[in-house]
This record gives structure tokens, sequence and C-alpha cells, in this order.
């Protein structure tokens, strides 16, 4: 089983480089970074970083969550995304939600996050895809592209003590 | 040297700038240790509680203490406690409720969520408004219990039904990546 580095390792403040062979061992890899995430509770995404591998390989699976209550707005679910060189090329709404990490145990806080997204990347295999997605789907693969740029969610705190940035208000006060 | 034991230090008063400062360089030259803490201002007061380790007993910790809040005219109070790190219990639900200012808001809400098996994490609460129109803001987060969010819900809707509060309820999903 890969061990999962926690904070403060410095390697999970490092950029890391394009993947750029698809070859067996990319796909060895990418196993068995799911098997550590299954390993985590309730862990919805890993990036190759946070087991000290620093190349832009990340998977996001949202499939196993059970939401307290349904958002009322779009939530995307793609099932397994293994994310090989992931990009976001496009971005929309801001919303602020709360976070953990398996990096950084027994803390979680409000991060803002763009609430759609279009993400462009590879698979384990090369094959590229462009998907668009929404809500808590696209916060995670958010957290997953932020490690491979050496961002950690703590990086991005707000506070924790209100909820200041409802969606609702927003666009009542842009009326 | 004596194992370092964990107190809850208080200090309460007028509010000014530098306090927090003050009080924690004391500690800190006294060979203390600062653990979880939560300074606000209510009212225009200032108030701070902190977990502080500490080897000595809680008369000792509140005469190292005690110079710097004096000299700043604050209230200083300690007690002996069971500090608990690492294991942090996670919200999962956060309640907002509004509404003209008026006796018993807190308590109506709360003993509703509470008998619906809410364990309150954390709360504050602000006087907004106008002196002559003040409005009472409620903000908690708690953590459901074993029935989840809908018996929250059903509690707050009768609150709601009665009249003179908005409320909201709104599930923390915590994300862990």
């Amino acid at each position: 089983m890969l061990e999962i580095l926690r904070y403060p390792d410095p390697r999970l403040k490092e950029i890391s480089e394009p993947a750029l062979r698809f070859d067996d061992e990319l796909r060895a890899f990418a196993a068995a970074l799911e098997e550590a995430r299954r390993a985590g509770p309730a862990t919805v995404g890993i990036a190759a970083p946070q087991v000290g591998r620093l190349i832009r390989v990340a998977i996001v699976d949202v499939s196993g969550r059970k939401p307290g209550k349904p958002s009322g707005k779009p939530e995307t679910c793609h099932g397994r995304m293994v994310l090989v060189n992931p990009e976001i090329v496009e971005w929309d709404g801001l919303a602020i939600g709360r976070e953990g990490c398996l990096s950084v145990p027994d803390f979680t806080g409000n991060v803002i996050r763009a609430e759609q997204i279009v993400l462009e990347a590879r698979d384990e295999h090369g094959a590229s895809s462009r998907r668009e997605l929404s809500g808590f789907e696209a916060r995670a693969v958010q957290h997953e592209v932020d490690h491979l740029d050496g961002i950690l969610f703590l990086d991005r705190l707000v506070s924790r003590r209100a909820d200041l940035f409802q969606r609702k208000t927003y666009q009542g006060a842009a009326k | 040297m004596a194992q370092a034991r964990w107190h809850m230090l208080t200090i309460i008063g007028a509010d000014r700038p530098g306090i927090v400062a003050a009080v924690t360089q004391a500690l800190f030259e006294g060979g203390c240790n600062l653990g979880e803490t939560s300074m606000i201002r209510l009212g225009g007061n200032f108030t701070i509680m902190m977990m502080v380790a500490h080897a000595g007993d809680a008369s000792a910790l509140a005469a190292l203490a005690g110079p710097s809040a004096e000299r700043l005219g604050l209230h200083l109070h300690v007690v002996p406690i069971e500090g608990q790190l690492h294991a942090a219990l996670e919200p999962d639900v956060r309640v907002t409720v509004f509404g003209a200012d008026r006796p018993g808001i807190v308590a109506q809400v709360t003993s509703a969520l509470a008998a619906a098996g809410l364990n309150i994490v954390n709360l504050e609460s602000h006087v907004g408004g106008s002196p002559e129109q003040p409005i009472y803001i409620m903000q908690l987060e708690g953590r459901a219990g074993e029935g989840g969010l809908e018996p929250l819900e059903r509690a707050l809707a009768e609150i709601k039904a009665r009249g003179g509060v908005d409320v909201r309820l709104a599930s923390i999903d915590a994300l862990y990546g």
C-alpha cells in the first residue's frame, strides 16, 4: 500500500511534472493510487503527490457520496475518473464548501471553489476527454488539481465562522 | 520539569488593540504552549478562550498571565481541563436563524434542535439592525443525531410556522481528497 504523505512534508508543496508515457508503469501506479484512495475514509479523490510521486495524475470518484441534503443545484457524477495531465479550462460560479484532506488529518475548513468547470484530461491509456463538471464533483477535481500545483486547501481557507459566500445572496445583490 | 497540563484560560474586558499579543507573549515567555483558541468581540467586549498547557497548577498559570491582563484592565479565569486534541467533531449541518430581536430565540431554537438530536459544535449570534429595530442573527454548526437531518428540518419548519423568525438549514458535505 502506498503511504500517504502528511503536511508539512515538503513534497506536498511541489509542482508536479506532466506524465509523458502512457505505459504499464503508469497504469500500475494509477491502480495503486486508487487502492490508497479507497483505504481512506469517504475519500473522493487523491493525487499523486499525496503518495510522493510528483507527476500530474489524480483520481476523482464521487459516486459513493451520500449527501446530507440535496443542494438543489446541478451535480454531475462521472464515476471514477483517472485524470492524467488534467487542465481546468473554464470556470463558472463560486461556492463555499467544507473540505478536508488525507494529507491534513483532523481538520476541515471552508474553501471557495468554482461551481462549474470544464476539465480536459487524458486517462491512463492516453485517451483525451473534455468534461463539464458541476457541484461536488467539480469541487473535488479542483481540490486534486491543486495538489498537482503544490496547493493545499489550507492555502485557500476562508472563515469557518460564517457562510459569507451564499450564492443566493450574491444573485440577489446583483439584481 | 513537571508534565504540562491543560487549562482553559478565559479573558474578557473592554476591547483594545494588542490584547492577544500581550497575553500570548506572557504565556510564551512563561513556558506555556497554546492549544485551540477562540476569540471574538461580543458587544464591544474582548473575549477569548484558550487551551493552555502549563506545568504548574491553575493558580500558577493565573499568576503568570495575570499581570499582562491586569495592565489592560481585563478579567481572567483559569480552570484545569481534559485537553482532547486530534479528535475533532466535524459538523454536518449549518443552521441560520434571524428575525426581529426578542427574548427567547436562542432557547426556543436550540431546545427544538436538541430534542431533534442535534449536537451543537459551534454557535454565535449577533444583534444587528438599528437600535430602534434590532434584529437577531444566529448561526450554528452541529452534528445531526442518528435520525439525520430530517428531524432537524421538521423542528425548524415548526418554528418557522409559528412566525417571527426565518430559518435555514444546509448540510455541510465535507469533501475529503
